[in-house]
Formats: C-alpha cells, sequence, structure tokens
C-alpha cells in the first residue's frame, strides 16, 4: 500500500473506524521546554516499568551522583533505577505511588550540586547485542506512557518480518504538548535518534507520525534534515489527521501502514514497531552522551495551574514540588490528573513521585471540568460510533454486569484499548471505561477458575 | 499542601461531549414542532387540545410510575415529552380526550416503565399505544375520524373524510376525490395530527440529521424502499410520490422508525431494519385490508432489532485479516 505525498509529507494511508473530536486544548504549544532546578528529594520507585521490579543497590546513607544504578534485578524484562539528582541515600522502603500502590523505592536528599556520575560514558556499539545492552542500561521505557522497557520492544528476531519503525509524535490527547515541544526544542535528536536505531536495526520503513495541527513540527523537521547532509530522504514524515485517538498504537500504525494488529497481539506480528518521540530523541542523546534516563519532559497545565509549562524534571520528583515550580495552584483543584485527560489517572494525592513514563500532570478547578450525572443508556449508538476498535461498548457493559465471562470475550472487551472515546461520546454520561474495566476482569476472572 | 481527601478520583476519561439525554430529546421535540404547528393550521385548535393533553398524561404517567416503583424521577430527561407528542401526532385531531390519557397511559406505564424505563421498552411506545387504540376504538380511529376544520381558509377539500390511503389502490390507481400531490405536500388534508404535513415533517428530519441526532439511513432507506417498490408496482410516478408524501410514512421514517431503544445500532442493521419497514409497509398497504401499514411495519421490525444487532455486528478490529489469513490457509 503506498502514502500520498503531499509536498513531501506523507498522508495516511487508512483512515480507521471511530474516534471522536474533542478540544485540543494546546495551550502550551508555545512553551518550549524549561529545565525545573533541583528539587530538595526524588522517590524513586524500583518499578516504573512493565516487567520484574527492580532490588535497590544502595543501602540508606551512600552519596549517590546522577547517572549511578540504584537498582537492578537480573530480569530481562526490566530496566535499571538511576540516580536522578546527586546527594544522600535517605531511606529505602515502601512508598506509595500515583496509581495507589504501595512500591518499594529509594529517596535521596539532593545536594543541590546535581553532579554528574563519573561512570558516565558513551556506550560502544559494535552489534545489535551490545546496542540491545546498552539500551537496557540506560533504563529507557516507553516515554509515552505504557512504561514497557525499550529494549525488550527492540529485541525482535531478525526473521520475524518486522521493517517498519514508526515514531509516534501524534500527540492527540489533549492539552499534552510536550512530544510536539521535542520535535521543535529538540529537532535535532530526534533525527539522530532516528538514523542511528534504522541503521542498526535495519528497519526499511521509518516514518515519522504527526497530527496535523502541529505545523511547525513538520517544518522545524525537515528543515534540521536538509541541513544535515548524512541524512537521506529515507525517513518520511506522516501527517494525520487531528482526531482522538490517533496516537493509539493500533490505530496508528492503520493509519501510517494500512496493517491491523490482531487482538491479543503485538505491533511486531504486523512487522512494525512504534517509539514515543520522546524515546527517540532520549535515545539520540543517550548514544552521544551516555548519560541514562535520569529526567523527562512533560506538560503541566490545566485550569488550576498558575503558570502551564512544558518542563524537563528529574524522574522521582514529587507532583507536589512540579506544581509549586508552575506557579502553584491558582484555584482549589478538583481533580489533579496524571496524563493526558483521556487516559490519564486522577491523584488521589499529589505528594507521588513522578514515573519514567508520565508525560503530563493537569490540575482543574471544579467549575471547569464537567460532570455528567450518570443516567440509562438510551441505546443512541454513539460508543459504537466512537470505538476505533469496532466494539459495541454498551453489549459489553450488559455482559459486563451479567458477569457473563463467554459473553464478554465474544464481545471483544479484551480488544478494549481504554482510550475513553465511547464514555466521551456518551450523552448518558455512562463511565464505560470503568465498565469495560470490568468486563476485562470478569474474563480474567472467570479464566482463573 | 494537604489535599489528601479533597482531590476527586474517577475512571478516565475526565472530558465528556456537552452532549445530553435531555438536549437531544429537547432536538427532537424541536424537530416535531413545524408538524404540530401545520396541525393547528390544518385541524384547528383541536389538535392542540389532543397534543397538550398526550403530553401532559405522558409526563404525568411517567412521575407517577417512577414513584409507584421507587425508582429515581426521570420525567427530566424530556423522553416522556416526546413520546407525548409522538402519541398525540398518530390520533386524529376528533379523538375524545380520555382515549388520549388512556393511550398516553399504555405507551408510558405498560411499553416504557414496566419494561424498565428509558433505553428497555422493546417496541416504540407511542405507536403500540396508537395500535391499541385503532384496535380498542376501531370507528373513532378511522376513515370518518380524520375530520378537519377549515381555519385558514385553504382550499382543503382533502380534510374532511377519508385518509389519502383509502384512496389509491393497486387495481384503480389515484382513485377521484383524492388530494393533490401539493396538498400531500403541505399537508392540507386528512389525517392524523402529526402525519399530514410532509413539508413540516421533512424539516424536522432535516434538522434532525443535521444536529446529527438521527443517521439519515433510517429515513433514507425506510422512504427509498417504499418509493422503488410503489414505482415498481404501480409504474406511474404521482402513485409512487402520493404513497410518499400521503399516510404516515414521512413521521413514521423520520421519527418513529429512528427511536434509539428501537431501532439498530449498527449502521448494517439500521439498513436492514429500514428495507423490513418499507418492505411491510409497501406489502400492507398494496395487499393488506387496512389503509395504512407504517405502524405495524415499524413495530414488527422492532420486535426483530435484537436479531438484527446479532447479525450485524461490527467486525472487531484486526479480525478481518485473521478471517482472510484463515482462508488463504485453507486454499
Amino acid at each position: 500500500m503506498a502514502n500520498e505525498k503531499i509536498e513531501g509529507v506523507l498522508k495516511p494511508v487508512k483512515k480507521g473506524h471511530g474516534g471522536i473530536h474533542v478540544s485540543h486544548n494546546k495551550n502550551t504549544s508555545k512553551c518550549a521546554i524549561v529545565r525545573m532546578p533541583a528539587p530538595a528529594k526524588v522517590v524513586l520507585p524500583m518499578q516504573q516499568h512493565i516487567g520484574a521490579p527492580c532490588t535497590p543497590t544502595v543501602a540508606v546513607g551512600d552519596e549517590v551522583k546522577i547517572g549511578q544504578v540504584i537498582g537492578d534485578t537480573d530480569a530481562f524484562v526490566s530496566t535499571p533505577v538511576h540516580a536522578t539528582v546527586s546527594g544522600k541515600v535517605t531511606a529505602i522502603g515502601p512508598v506509595k505511588v500515583a496509581n495507589g500502590s504501595m512500591v518499594q523505592a529509594v529517596t535521596i536528599e539532593s545536594d543541590g550540586k546535581m553532579e554528574l556520575s563519573e561512570d558516565i560514558k558513551p556506550p560502544k556499539i559494535d552489534t545489535k547485542d551490545d546496542f540491545l545492552k546498552a539500551v537496557r542500561a540506560s533504563g529507557l521505557v516507553g516515554l509515552g506512557g505504557a512504561g514497557f522497557p525499550t529494549h525488550v520492544k527492540l529485541a525482535f528476531k531478525e526473521d520475524s518480518g518486522v521493517d517498519t519503525l514508526i515514531i509516534n509524535a501524534a500527540e492527540c490527547e489533549p492539552f499534552i504538548t510536550v512530544d510536539h515541544r521535542e520535535c521543535i526544542d529538540n529537532s535535532w535528536d530526534v533525527l539522530s535518534g532516528v538514523y542511528t536505531i534504522k541503521e542498526i536495526l535495519g528497519f526499511k520503513n521509518v516514518y515519522i507520525a504527526i497530527e496535523d495541527n502541529k505545523s511547525d513540527a513538520f517544518t522545524e523537521l525537515m528543515k534540521v534534515a536538509a541541513d544535515n547532509a548524512d541524512w537521506d530522504d529515507s525517513v518520511k514524515l506522516v501527517m494525520l489527521p487531528s482526531q482522538y485517538p490517533q496516537g493509539a498504537e493500533k490505530v496508528l500504525i492503520q493509519s501510517v501502514t494500512g496493517r491491523q494488529v490482531p487482538p491479543g497481539k503485538l505491533p511486531s506480528d504486523v512487522g512494525v514497531v512504534v517509539m514515543n518521540v520522546q524515546s527517540i530523541s532520549f535515545l539520540g542523546r543517550y548514544l552521544k552522551t551516555g548519560k541514562p534516563l535520569v529526567s523527562r519532559s512533560l506538560t503541566v497545565d490545566g485550569s488550576a495551574i498558575a503558570e502551564p509549562k512544558n518542563i524537563r524534571v528529574p524522574i522521582g520528583t514529587l507532583i507536589t514540588d512540579i506544581i509549586d515550580f508552575c506557579g502553584g495552584f491558582k484555584a482549589e483543584p478538583y481533580k489533579v490528573i496524571g496524563g493526558g485527560p483521556m487516559m490519564g489517572m486522577s491523584l488521589y494525592d499529589i505528594n507521588v513521585p513522578l514515573l519514567k513514563n508520565n508525560n503530563a500532570v493537569l490540575a482543574f478547578s471544579a467549575d471547569t471540568i464537567k460532570v455528567k450525572p450518570e443516567r440509562a443508556c438510551i441505546r443512541c449508538g454513539r460508543c459504537v460510533q466512537a470505538c476505533p476498535m469496532s466494539l459495541m461498548p454498551t453489549k459489553i457493559e450488559t455482559r459486563a454486569h451479567l458477569k457473563d465471562v463467554e459473553g464478554c470475550q465474544a464481545a471483544g472487551a479484551m480488544t478494549c484499548m481504554e482510550c475513553g472515546s465511547c464514555a466521551f461520546a456518551c450523552p448518558s454520561g455512562r463511565p464505560l471505561v470503568q465498565y469495560m474495566r470490568l468486563a476485562k476482569a470478569v474474563i480474567r476472572e472467570g479464566s482463573a477458575k | 499542601m494537604e489535599l489528601n481527601n479533597k482531590l476527586t478520583v474517577s475512571a478516565s476519561p475526565h472530558v465528556k461531549s456537552a452532549e445530553t439525554t435531555t438536549g437531544i430529546m429537547l432536538d427532537v421535540i424541536i424537530a416535531l414542532l413545524p408538524a404540530g404547528i401545520a396541525s393547528i393550521f390544518v385541524f384547528g385548535i383541536r389538535a392542540l387540545l389532543v397534543i397538550a393533553v398526550s403530553v401532559a398524561s405522558c409526563v404525568l404517567a411517567e412521575y407517577l410510575s417512577r414513584k409507584a416503583m421507587k425508582r429515581d424521577q426521570t420525567i427530566g430527561d424530556l423522553s416522556a415529552v416526546v413520546t407525548g407528542l409522538l402519541l398525540a401526532y398518530n390520533l386524529p385531531s376528533t379523538i375524545p380526550v380520555w382515549e388520549v390519557i388512556f393511550g398516553a397511559i399504555v405507551a408510558i406505564v405498560v411499553v416504557k416503565q414496566m419494561f424498565g424505563g428509558i433505553g428497555q421498552n422493546f417496541v416504540n411506545p407511542a405507536l403500540l399505544a396508537r395500535i391499541v387504540l385503532i384496535s380498542a376504538f376501531p370507528s373513532r380511529m378511522s376513515a370518518g375520524a380524520f375530520v378537519g376544520t377549515n381555519v385558514v381558509g385553504w382550499d382543503v377539500d382533502g380534510v374532511t373524510g377519508a385518509t389519502p390511503m383509502g384512496l389509491i389502490s393497486l387495481a384503480d390507481g389515484i382513485k377521484d376525490g383524492a388530494p393533490s400531490l401539493m396538498h400531500l405536500f403541505l399537508g392540507t388534508t386528512a389525517g392524523c395530527i402529526g402525519e399530514v404535513s410532509a413539508l413540516a415533517l421533512l424539516l424536522g428530519g432535516i434538522y434532525l440529521i443535521i444536529r446529527k441526532v438521527i443517521s439519515p439511513i433510517i429515513p433514507c432507506v425506510y422512504i427509498g424502499t417504499v418509493a422503488l417498490i410503489m414505482l415498481i408496482a404501480f409504474g406511474d410516478v404521482n402513485a409512487m410520490l402520493y404513497e410518499v408524501l400521503g399516510g404516515g410514512l414521512m413521521i413514521g421514517a423520520i421519527f418513529m422508525a429512528t427511536d434509539y431503544t428501537t431501532s439498530p445500532i449498527t449502521d448494517k442493521g439500521k439498513i436492514i431494519y429500514a428495507l423490513g419497514c418499507g418492505l411491510l409497509t409497501c406489502l400492507i398497504r398494496l395487499f393488506g385490508s387496512l389503509p395504512e401499514g407504517v405502524s405495524f411495519s415499524i413495530i414488527i421490525m422492532n420486535i426483530l432489532v435484537p436479531h438484527i444487532e446479532n447479525w450485524t455486528k461490527p467486525t472487531i478490529f484486526g479480525t478481518v485479516k485473521e478471517k482472510k489469513e484463515k482462508k488463504e490457509a485453507a486454499e
């Protein structure tokens, strides 16, 4: 399937089913990423990724420097955790994290010097194995939100038919602009990462996919690419329509390549690897400097935030410190969200650390975040129209309430990616994502028996 | 900063569309206004009385039945108002007031609330109430009942006497004394309160489609099917237009068949359902002993909706390929 070209930028090959139009609210798209000064302390949970938790490799009282490994494990599906400020380890023990669970964590009190560890040096890469080892050592996980260890994603077999790399800069979540800023503020890192990975892993097709509401990102990337003679035109930009959830992995793959990832399968099963633009930009920098993942960029916005910003923050910084850096609350916060308003998690407490995969902190006052009372389903079918996976959310809800394991399975509940399009569209205010999770729980319980 | 226990925690998404059930019902009410206004011009103040009694009794019936069942009050969603309007629009202006009240009780208490309220009824409440009234009081619901009051001094030849659908048959074509196509289009003819003016109903339909309250599939396929079959049956464009504009087809196709609760939620399902409605309407009109078949057709198709939905489930993302692969593997 061929993409049609429009002035050097490709159009999507296929328009999928469903999706919704949600106000973009990209208020911070002109705010260049600024660096937040070292916080007084950071709390670094030993599990900030999908996979095995790490074990602390430091003890209370140890002096640490930025980039020093403080937690690791022998498991393959896991990534090490590094110190993100220089200072002294003051506590090791369970702490509560954003999702409410207690996780083993290392607390470091900053000495304010932000000294880099002497161990940091650019990784030496001769083979693909060296590269994957280096990626693991960098502590990188998918920075778009999933938190899946990148080295696992990239460790596909050579005969597996993986031929395409898609860099996800669609950023379809409202409010968040940090991927957009990454394309502009760190365009060189992005492209350097892309070309290096393409060469090492031998991708035939490489696409950078961006929604059409970020025209300056296209301009900037094309300008930087044109200025560098080493970079040929093998990496293509794809301009996607600004429709939620364009950046969802399966939707993105379909838009860019026309391929559909079957339920329960991974992108690599259809020959595709998708990486978030911040992940690739980090890799670009890491391969040059060897500085592991110790900070990340995020958007801080919402009606209750005094000074909305895009900021670069040491991982493990408390959300409350981040909000203070952005001028604090200008109105009483009713809801604070880690991530975007469509898929993010509402926080019960802001004294929790920022994790590697957290791309936004949004705070809203009560009058600005609509609460729709839950009413009976009127079978209007808007959820069915909205579902990008072509499911029938209202039918799944009925099956879930009946605890009908086979019914939930047959209705495809497991294919639901919880993008929230159905619940957004529902005029009766039904919390459909909650019910999809219920359906999944029904299936899990049923199959455990 | 101490914020514990003050922050609201709920499942994502944290933003919702501005659409509400009440808003949708309000749009339907707005879309029904032109037909109501037209009916007052054609049938006089008596039409307004029937509409007012019907709406008031539907809302009261809903209020009292929710109260009796100790359930949350739902009259605020305005769906009872819509049912009341639709019921009135499907009755002749000469109907006694107590029969309207009886119809409202059937629609709201028996058909809607006894099955669980909004979203749960398996047939259209207003239509079933109309059918109950036709069966219970046949003389007041047919031929002679459709008397209009010539309030605006229009040429309203067709207003008294039989419904226009009684003045056309497969054997004789359009009979003498039948209203002209222009009368049918404007609504200056005999019939139920809200069904007579094709123009007013089309305006309402266009409003609903623009506001995205209804999908154009059901009205287009339903009316299209009737038009096609009638064109073939009569071999005459005038007779086809007479069938399309006359009787309850417009109100049925635009407002009754598109009821969310009793029509399929899938697009493919909507096509099958509307085709079925069109086919049955034509069969009843052409071969049945009743002059009109819209109500029965829609009710029959309402009952088939759960099956139609099962046959037309959308293909889940990523599963098409699997099937194709299996086919390829089998070959």
